[in-house]
């Protein structure tokens, strides 16, 4: 449903994904990331995915995943079942993300989120100057066939996170071409030059959300 | 292994039952009945390694055997489950040590409703203790035990056969590191209860069943029997594959007869499908393992939870269900992840798209086979077992 990971998101997962951790992919496809992060971190791998092909693709290659829906199998984790619990381009289809960010706080450690920017540029200037929904790369359908039914920009998912309370351990824009966008950049320039972001969360405020591996 | 004869379990007089387990202790049964001399039919495939660690128990559904592969001795026909078991299969008898018993309340060799009482040795008939899926999984572990296996690499099995493979993850986790329900549920649903409620008053129907005693006075429920197993015949398939099959067509003839003939091949069918099942098996064991499969309810037994039967379990799950089975439909199964998920247990869940219904599970579907294959290989990877 989405553009794959590119090289540059697997490595800022992988940083922050502890060895042997155990983890959760939400929309793991056909379990590519966790294929790799068993490999390079021996974690003890699950994934939920809603299509079954997908599903049967990562079981065929020996990887712990269900079929299912993130928003309404979330529910059935015990809390803080996971070390990190990943959701790479898939909260925006979701029919209720802010449920599902709760969900994947109470369940996760760590939550690592990665989002398609609604407030790219060639999403904004697409909208702009020809008044139709943006069709970009990293936002390949159309509106009317979309799965991704609740957009939204780097900046948006900031204020959904401090919404619910959580703590942004790190965070990451890459641009269109899967590269991290400078550091330091201030978050005006990540919003519009950012195709998608990473964000690192963890659940609450206190001095312990703060505590990194 | 000494073979016991017992040719009162079997319609044709004696067959071969493979190996036979006579388990002399008292067992000691979930209702609280005590068996005082049991007997455990069973049969192997492959070889088990040096440290006894590739043995997976293959388990029956409600009418298979112990005979999954090879030969059966009654029908002359390839085991139930020829397309899994074998040489280069998925349950690989080439790498893997594959057991499968018949169980307990069966018939064909291991004690029964057919079995002579061990003391007054008149056949139990009605008298023979109601057993459970609980039962079934507690005979096998004795088996296993005999076998000197430790820890079992898998257990398998599909509809019955997956409610014993769910026990036995609940029962004996230390003994289990992967568990494959296929085709199953953790509780057995009200249809179906009601299904079977159906097949064993057909059976009780039949003048000759005798209230059970028909082998005592010379008789077999046949008609009975056969009408039980075409009304069970119709929820292992699908309308769409019914329809595929059979559709309207005729039987032998241009136009249909004004009469009750089985002028549809449907009927046809189902009418052979009947009279073949009771050549093979005993109308009071069909009473027997109906119950219980009615009885088993994983959550009843653990507080009302079924994830609490899987606490802290470190066996894999690998839950497969199909989406045109309707007696056991995926919603079953994915209920059963969902607890699994509250344990954290290792589940992986695949749903195979078929037509053709619950008995998919026993037919050639590549994609359970690939299922079962690379979830297997995976495990024995983890497990670090050689051949």
């Amino acid at each position: 449903m989405s553009v794959p990971l590119s090289r540059v998101d697997y490595a800022i997962i992988e940083h922050y994904v502890p060895q042997g951790a155990r983890v959760l992919d939400v929309g793991c496809e056909d379990g590519n990331l966790l294929a790799f992060l068993e490999q390079k971190k021996a974690i003890d791998g699950r994934g939920l995915e809603l299509s079954q092909a997908n599903v049967n693709a990562a079981v065929a290659r020996g990887l712990s995943v269900i079929q299912g829906d993130a928003d309404t199998d979330l529910s059935t984790y015990p809390d803080g079942a996971f070390d990190v619990v990943i959701l790479s381009q898939t909260l925006q289809a979701t029919q209720a993300p802010r449920k599902v960010l709760e969900e994947l706080l109470r369940i996760g450690k760590r939550v690592i989120v990665a989002i398609p920017n609604f407030g790219h540029w060639k999403a904004r200037l697409h909208l702009l100057l020809r008044g139709e929904m943006p069709v970009t790369k990293s936002l390949p359908y159309s509106w009317y066939d979309t799965p991704n039914i609740h957009f939204c920009t780097l900046r948006d998912f900031v204020h959904l996170t401090e919404a619910v309370g959580a703590t942004i351990e790190d965070s990451a824009a890459l641009n269109a071409q899967g590269q991290r966008v400078a550091l330091h950049a201030p978050w005006a320039l990540w919003n519009l030059v950012g195709a998608q972001g990473i964000f690192v969360l963890r659940p609450g405020n206190g001095p312990d959300a703060q505590a990194t591996s | 292994m000494q073979p016991t004869e017992n040719p009162s379990t079997v319609p044709h007089g004696a067959v071969p039952h493979g190996a036979v387990l006579e388990v002399r202790e008292p067992v000691t049964l979930q209702s609280g009945e005590t068996l005082q001399r049991s007997h455990i039919a069973y049969t192997t495939h492959g070889t088990l390694n040096a440290a006894r660690t590739n043995a997976i128990l293959v388990c029956h559904a409600l009418t298979g055997d112990q005979y999954v592969t090879g030969r059966h001795p009654i029908t002359g026909k390839a085991g139930w489950w020829e397309t899994m078991v074998g040489p280069g299969a998925p349950l690989d008898t080439d790498t893997h040590f594959i057991i499968c018993a018949n169980v307990l309340g069966g018939c064909l060799g291991s004690t029964g409703p057919g079995s002579p009482h061990p003391e007054t040795g008149e056949v139990y008939g009605l008298n023979f203790p109601l057993v459970t899926i609980a039962d079934m999984v507690d005979m096998q572990r004795r088996l296993v035990d005999h076998l000197g296996i430790e820890r079992l690499l898998a257990v398998v099995g599909g509809s019955m056969g997956g409610m014993q493979v769910l026990q036995w993850a609940a029962r004996y986790p230390e003994r289990v590191a992967a568990a494959i329900p296929i085709a199953t549920s953790a509780r057995h649903s009200s249809q179906n209860i009601a299904f079977h409620e159906v097949g064993r008053q057909a059976v009780m129907a039949d003048p000759d069943w005798r209230s059970g005693r028909y082998m005592a006075e010379g008789t077999r429920p046949t008609k009975g029997l056969a009408v039980a197993r075409m009304g069970a015949h119709i929820t292992y398939m699908s309308d769409d594959a019914l329809h595929r099959k059979f559709g309207r067509s005729l039987q032998d003839k241009n136009a249909i007869s004004f009469g009750f003939d089985a002028d549809f091949q449907i009927e046809s069918y189902l009418r052979h499908q009947g009279m073949t099942f009771v050549d093979r098996f005993d109308a009071n064991s069909y009473l027997y393992l109906t119950r219980a499969m009615d009885y088993f309810d994983l959550a009843a037994d653990h507080d009302g939870k079924v994830a609490n039967a899987f606490a802290d379990t470190r066996t894999r799950f690998c839950v497969i269900s199909f989406t045109s089975d309707w007696l056991f439909p995926t919603s079953e199964s994915r209920a059963l992840v969902h607890a699994l998920n509250a344990t954290t247990a290792k589940v992986s869940f695949v749903e195979v798209e078929t037509d053709r219904g619950h008995d998919s599970f026993l037919l050639d579907e590549p994609e359970l086979f690939a299922a079962v294959r690379a979830f297997l290989s995976s495990v024995v990877t983890l497990e670090g077992v050689s051949p």
